[in-house]
Formats: C-alpha cells, structure tokens, sequence
C-alpha cells in the first residue's frame, strides 16, 4: 500500500488535492511562510526598540510594522497554526475515520485562507495598514488615511475559511468516529479540537459582522461606531472583543490538546484526570464567550459591568489551573524521557503558567487600571500565545512529524531548538512585564531613556528567539531527505494515529477500525 | 540607560494600594509557579526512565483531590476579585471636595482647562492633597489618559465624557502618557501632571494668561447661542436651569436621569431624545456646533448657575 505522499505527487495533483493529510501540508507551507514574514516585522520592531529614539524607521511605518505583525500572526498564523495543520491531519487517524466529513469543503477553506491571506499582504506592500490588528473605531474607520478596507475584507473572508474548518471537525468528530470510540475515550487532542470549532463556528460571524461595518462606516460613513456621525465606538470594542476573546482560546486550547498527548507519551502512562481534563476543556470554551469585557475596564464601560467581567475572568482561570495541575500530576510514577516533543511539551506548562497566573493580574480590576495597555499585557499575552501555542505547536510538529513525513529529525538539534526557544522566548518577554509595570505604553515608537535597559534585554531575548525558529526550519527540511526512517510507532504513543504506517495510506488505515476500550488502553497493546 | 528603575513613583495613596495589592499577588501567584516547577523538577528527576523509583500503581484519577484544586485557587480568586474590585470603586468615587478639571484629548496633545479660566497644554499643575476629578473629552479618536505615578488609567471616547479621579499626596513632576494607539504620533502624545504645594499651586493658578474664568466665559457662550432667551425667560417653554446641577430630571421618554455633566452633554448636543418631561421639543441641536472646549463652559457655567 502506498503512501499518502507518493499518491498523486505533481503539483496540480496536490493543489487539488481533497486528501486531509496534503491539505495539513498545504496549510503548514502556507503559515510557515506567513510565521516568518509575520516574525521580520517583529524583528525590525525589537531592533527599533534597541533605542528610546525613533530612529530606525518613521512612526507611520513602525505603526504599519506592529499592525502588520498582529494581523498576519493572529489571522494567518496563530488561528490555522494547530487546528488546520495538526487537526486536520490528525483529527481522521485518530478516531479511525478515512477522511474529515467533508473533504472539498476542507480544500477550499485553504484556498479562502490563502486568498485573504494575499489580500492583506497586497494591502501591506500598497503602503500598509496603521490601525493595530484591533481596528479601534472611530480611527480605522474615520481617521487611519491607510489601506484598512483591503485588509479589513480579507479579514473578514479568511474567517470563512475558520468557520468551515469548524463546522468539519465538529460534523466529523459527531459522525465519523470508528465503532466503539466513544466520546469519553477520545483522546484529549480531539476533545479540544470539538472545543475549539465550537468556538470558531460561533464567534467568528461575529468578528465577519464586525469587519463588514468597518467598512460601512469607512466607505459610506454611515454613522455605526463614529460618534460624530451617531455612532458609539465602545460598540465596537464589544463585538470586536465578543471575537477576539474567544480567539485566545482558539489559539491555545488545541495547543492544551498537543501537550495532552505529547505528556503522557513520553511519561510512559496515562493522563492523570482524563474526565476533568476534558470538561475543563468544554469550561474554557464556554466561559471564554463571557470574559470579553476585561478588555475594556478603563473604557469607560459602567464599574458593575467591570465587576462581572472581572469576576467571569477569574471564574474561566479555574479550569485553565486544573489542566496544569493535571499535567504536572501525570508526571508522578512516569517513566519520563526527554526527546524534544517533551522538552517543548514542559516548556508549554511553563509559560502557559506564568501567561496564565500574569493574566489574574489583568483581571483583577484596580491592578488591570494601571497594567492595561502596557507592555504588561504585551507580555502577557505573547506568554499564552508564542509561549503556549506556538511552542505546544512546534512541539507537536516534532511529535507527529515521523507520522506525518515518515522521517526522523535531528533529536540532538531539536533538543538545542527547544531550549532556544525557552531561553529566547523568557528573555524576550519577561522584562516586558517589568516594563508595562513601570508605565510603559504598548506601541510606541519612541520611549523615555529610563525603559531602555529591558528594551534592550528584550530585543537580545529577541535573537536567540529567532535562531530557537530559524533552526527547526533547517533540520526539519534537513530531514526530509536524510532523516532515519520513521517506524510506525517511535514514541511508544497509544494513540490510533500510531497504529498504521508512517506515513499513513491514502486511506489512513489498512482495515476498518474498531475501537473495544478506552483508546489509551487500546494502543498500549500495540506498543508493547 | 539613566533612570533604571524597577518599581515606579507612587505618588498617591491609591498608587500604594495598587502596589500592596500587585505583591500580595505577586507573592501568591510565585508561591505557586516556584511550587510547580518545583514539583516538575522533581517527577522529572525522580521519575525519569531508568531510574528506581517505584512506580506500582500511577494514579489515573483522584477526585478528592483534583476538586480541592479547583476549589482552593477558586476561593484565592474571589478574595482577589473582592479586593480589586473595591479598590476600584473606590477610585471610580470622586471625593466630594473634588475640583473638576477639563481635558480635551485630540490628534496628539492634550489641552486643559482649569475652572478659573488658566488654560495650559501637555501639563496639568494640581496641587498636593487636592482631590482633584477630570472630566476628559476627546475630539477625534480614543486616547487614554495614563499616569503611572498614580495607578491611573482612563480612556477618552469621543462623543461623551469620561472622568477620573486622583489626590496627590507627593509633590513632583509625573509623566502623562496617551494610552491608546492614536495615530502616527501617538508615542509622542505625552505631558506632566504637575504637583505643587497648595500655596505655589495658588500662585500659578493667578499667574499667566488671565483669561475670564471657565464659567464666566460659559455665561458668555449661553447669552451668545441665546440659551438665556428661552431657559431664563421664566416663559414655561423650557426648564429652569438654575440649581438644576446634580438633581434628578424627569424626561419624557420616560428616563429619570441626574444632571450631571454627562446629561448636559447630551442635552445640548442631542436635546430631542433628552427631552425633559413637560417641555416642548423646541431646542435646536448643538451637535456639531460646539468646541469641546465650549461645551466645558456652559457646563461649568451650569454647575454655578
């Protein structure tokens, strides 16, 4: 049986292709390229930063620069990361499905993301956007005198492609699981990936909504969020937050899913808490649509609905603290080793914690007056989402990438990478909370003399960072042509995913699956 | 590199309570990240592969305990919650001996206006243990107005007022930060909040440009826009104004709302869905037609009238 990757190798075949594997290929080409156009516009903020002067670039282009950083890596990045690439290719092999439910709809959300991907970058070589990825009203739609509509559409168009990702893993994980997987013996990676496109199939009309009247307002000047033509621009705030709250979890429930699997793998036994794990995930999702107001406690916005959003904020901080007490607890009586899924998998709870125990800060209300739109919150937020998904995804890259390429990487290398990251990442973003403490504003382009010494300790951070990502894109590539081979099995996993070959079939599994206990259980069999 | 320091200038007692409640957290909140590094080093070490240590029967659930770690950190987070959250309505409750200051925001400065007419831009003098209340506008975008010497924040929205309050306790110069990205200047949007003792504070107050007072020059703009012909005409087709400032209102659509400078806003600018009971919708209205800087006159003036 041959693999998915010899199956139909032209280029034409591959961008037709409806098979879920080529497609998580399709999507990993298409947002490493904008990680790393995303990352040299941060490289050239930090560089700017190096200085209290602004004197690297003019503020209009340092504006454009963090906008188009924000953008490319929430929308074209971040979002897609895990779901669209380790979701889709894993979600079918591990509820031993041959497909996702809906294989064409899955290649044309790549094609929609790709399209609104091209559009904001078209907007971005026309001269830009200097809105900030939160396109505050009344500047994005009365004053910004900068590309806002082009970016704001594409926007808007690449959330389809997020809704129809959603609506096919939900559609998949309710219809397409093999016989005797019941819910409750799925692994942790699907539940979060159910969480996760509940999310995206209710949130993201609301950010689609929301851009449509960006551009109302811009191009007719309908008065919607404007006040001087009747609108109110906290109205704004809301939907866009409605959104963009909910987004954090998109972004870092599948990398919870990630580190559920990468832990128990590698500590030899299995999840401590499975049951508690998995409504913790469903209790994140949920509550994470009623916090989106403790982005606006100095907006002006009434002190009791302060109160509520800050008392829901702490609430959603609950379950986010049993996941991390429940990995550290699966560690208890392991047989640990430390191959670099681990490496990246600890480094997750890491800085997932500090992200997370930062973020009690920003809810707590008189303490978020004086850290909010601070490098507190910068910090803060990179901790959850470079700290936490990008590192739960580069960890699952090197878990799966035996499954996925049929080769082996570098260990040795990975190990330096993923300590890189760790280093780099803590150097980057740590003094960033010690800034944003000491008043530090968010998205200036020049700053008083007394922040320069954490600029400078960030911007050093900064290049170790850059080497901890340039390096996997090395080996990885490296490997694809000198790597071992992969066994089916390397990591001694338990899941479906580990039963067939790597790389899989076309048709994923060789006979029909059926699933008889809890599928950690099952696999075990086949690892030993 | 001049300057270095960790821990900012506090310079009003809500700063230093802002800062007691920032490392009772920071304390809860290490005692907790150490305790967990603490305890992944140690698995790691005591439990890597290899290793002797027993292994016989790994836990796969504990009830009891998974519930007490949900229900510790939940009880830890409402007694943070409460302590916040009443630092933060107290700091939202205005002194009742506050002096009210007007400050416009706009594209990329800030202008303000001091009640006896004394106008100044990117600084604001107040004086020490003067409990001192803004109320901000802003003319085009949100802005924000940050003083991290005193652990505040507010955003300026256009289109309505927003207000904040301080009491200096430390005299000095602070840094006043706009907040909010505004715009391609945005990081140069910056002032000083200048804290004097009470007597140099009077001095600068008499000193300068000795213009009218606010509401004074608010008297002015009411006769001029022909406010007074129908408002003091006693003529029943409009609402006394005098001793109307912080009284309830009765409107016609049914909203009893206070006059306070948030309503007058509204009044003058939108007087038709601000209609006060009883009176018919004659006003024209202003929206458009006033500065900010106007509007914060005739309020001031109706504040005195």
């Amino acid at each position: 049986m041959s693999s998915y990757l010899t199956e139909g190798p032209t280029l034409r075949q591959w961008l037709t292709t409806t098979d879920h594997k080529k497609v998580a290929i399709l999507y990993a080409i298409a947002i490493t390229l904008f990680f790393f156009i995303g990352g040299a516009a941060a490289v050239i903020i930090r560089l700017e930063l190096a200085t209290p002067q602004g004197d690297l670039v003019p503020a209009q282009t340092y504006n454009e620069l963090f906008t188009a950083h924000g953008v490319i890596m929430v929308w074209f990045f971040l979002i897609p990361s895990i779901p669209s690439v380790l979701g889709n290719f894993l979600i079918p092999l591990m509820i031993g499905a041959r497909d996702l439910a809906f294989p064409r709809l899955n290649l044309a959300s790549w094609y929609i993301y790709l399209i609104g991907g091209v559009g904001t970058l078209w907007g971005m070589l026309l001269g830009g956007v200097d809105t900030g990825w939160t396109f505050y009203t009344p500047f994005s739609t009365m004053f910004s005198n900068s590309h806002v509509i082009i970016v704001v559409l594409s926007v808007f168009f690449t959330g389809f492609s997020s809704i129809l990702t959603g609506l096919n893993f939900i559609v998949t994980i309710h219809r397409l699981r093999a016989p005797g997987l019941t819910w409750f013996k799925l692994p942790l990676f699907v539940w979060a990936h159910y969480a996760t496109s509940i999310i995206l199939v209710l949130a993201t009309p609301v950010l689609a909504m929301t851009m449509v009247l960006i551009v109302i307002e811009r191009l007719f000047q309908v008065g919607i969020f404007d006040p001087a033509l009747g609108g109110d621009p906290l109205l704004f705030q809301h939907l866009f937050w409605f959104y963009s709250h909910p987004a954090v979890y998109i972004m870092v429930l599948p990398a919870m899913g990630v580190v559920s699997e990468i832990i128990p793998t590698f500590a030899r036994r299995k999840i401590f808490g499975y049951r508690f794990m998995a409504y913790a995930i469903m209790g994140i999702a949920l509550l994470g649509f009623l916090v989106w107001g403790h982005h606006m406690f100095t907006s002006g916005m009434s002190m009791y609905a302060g109160m509520t959003f800050s008392l829901l904020s702490f609430f959603v901080a609950v379950p986010s603290a049993i996941k991390v007490f429940n990995w550290t607890a699966t560690l208890y009586k392991g047989s640990i080793t430390f191959d670099a899924p681990m490496l990246y998998a600890l480094g997750f709870i890491g800085l997932f914690t500090i992200g997370g125990l930062t973020g009690l800060f920003l809810a707590a209300l008189a303490l978020d007056v004086h850290l909010t739109h601070t490098y507190f919150v910068v910090a803060h937020f990179h901790y959850i989402m470079v700290g936490g998904a990008v590192a739960a995804y580069l960890g699952g890259i090197h878990f799966w990438w035996p499954k996925v390429t049929g080769r082996m990487y570098p260990e040795m290398w990975a190990r330096v990478a993923a300590a890189m990251l760790f280093f780099g990442f803590n150097l980057t973003f740590f003094p960033q909370y010690l800034l944003g403490y000491e008043g530090m504003p968010r998205r200036y382009h020049s700053y008083a003399p007394e922040y320069q010494l954490l600029n400078v300790l960030s911007s050093a951070g900064a290049s170790i960072l850059a080497i901890g990502y340039l390096l996997p894109l090395c080996y990885l590539a490296w490997s694809l042509f000198y790597g071992r081979h992969a066994p089916s099995n390397p990591w001694e996993g338990r899941g479906l995913e580990w039963k067939t070959l790597s790389p899989p079939p076309v048709e994923n599994f060789s006979n029909p699956v059926v699933v008889h206990s809890h599928v950690h259980e099952v696999a075990g069999e086949g690892a030993a | 590199m001049s300057d270095f320091q960790l821990h900012p200038v506090a310079a009003t007692a809500h700063a230093a309570q802002v800062d007691t409640l920032f490392y009772c957290m920071l304390a809860l909140t290490g005692t907790v990240a150490l305790a967990l590094a603490f305890l992944i080093t140690f698995f790691s070490i005591k439990y890597r592969k290899g290793s002797n240590a027993r292994r016989d029967h790994p836990p796969t659930q504990n009830r009891a305990l998974e519930l007490s770690w949900m229900a510790i950190p939940l009880l830890l987070f409402l007694g943070v919650f409460g302590w916040a959250a009443w630092l933060y309505a107290q700091a939202y409750q205005p002194a009742a001996n506050a002096m009210t200051v007007f400050v416009v925001a706009k594209q990329w400065m800030w202008k303000v206006q001091h009640d006896n007419g004394r106008r100044e831009i990117n600084e604001l003098h107040v004086a020490v243990g003067q409990p001192v209340r803004l109320m901000l506008a802003s003319e085009d975008v949100i802005h924000s107005f940050y003083v991290p010497a005193f652990r505040i924040k507010q955003d300026v929205i256009p289109g309505r007022y927003t207000s904040i309050s301080f009491n200096a306790d430390r005299a000095g110069t602070y840094e006043l930060y706009c907040a909010v990205y505004c715009g391609t200047a945005h990081a140069t949007m910056e002032g000083r909040v200048i804290v004097m003792p009470p007597a140099d504070y009077a001095r600068w107050l008499e000193s300068g440009d000795q213009a009218d007072g606010l509401s004074s020059y608010g008297q002015t703009l009411y006769r001029q826009y022909g406010c007074s012909g129908c408002h003091d005409a006693g003529a029943g087709n409009a609402p006394a104004l005098t001793g109307l400032f912080g009284q309830p209102v009765q409107l016609a659509d049914g909203r009893r709302v206070i006059a306070d400078e948030g309503w007058l806003r509204e009044a003058i600018l939108q007087p038709h869905a601000n209609r006060v009971a009883g009176y018919p919708p004659n006003m024209p209205a202003f929206a458009g037609q006033l500065q900010e800087e106007e509007l914060a006159a005739l309020i001031a003036y109706l504040r005195r009238k």
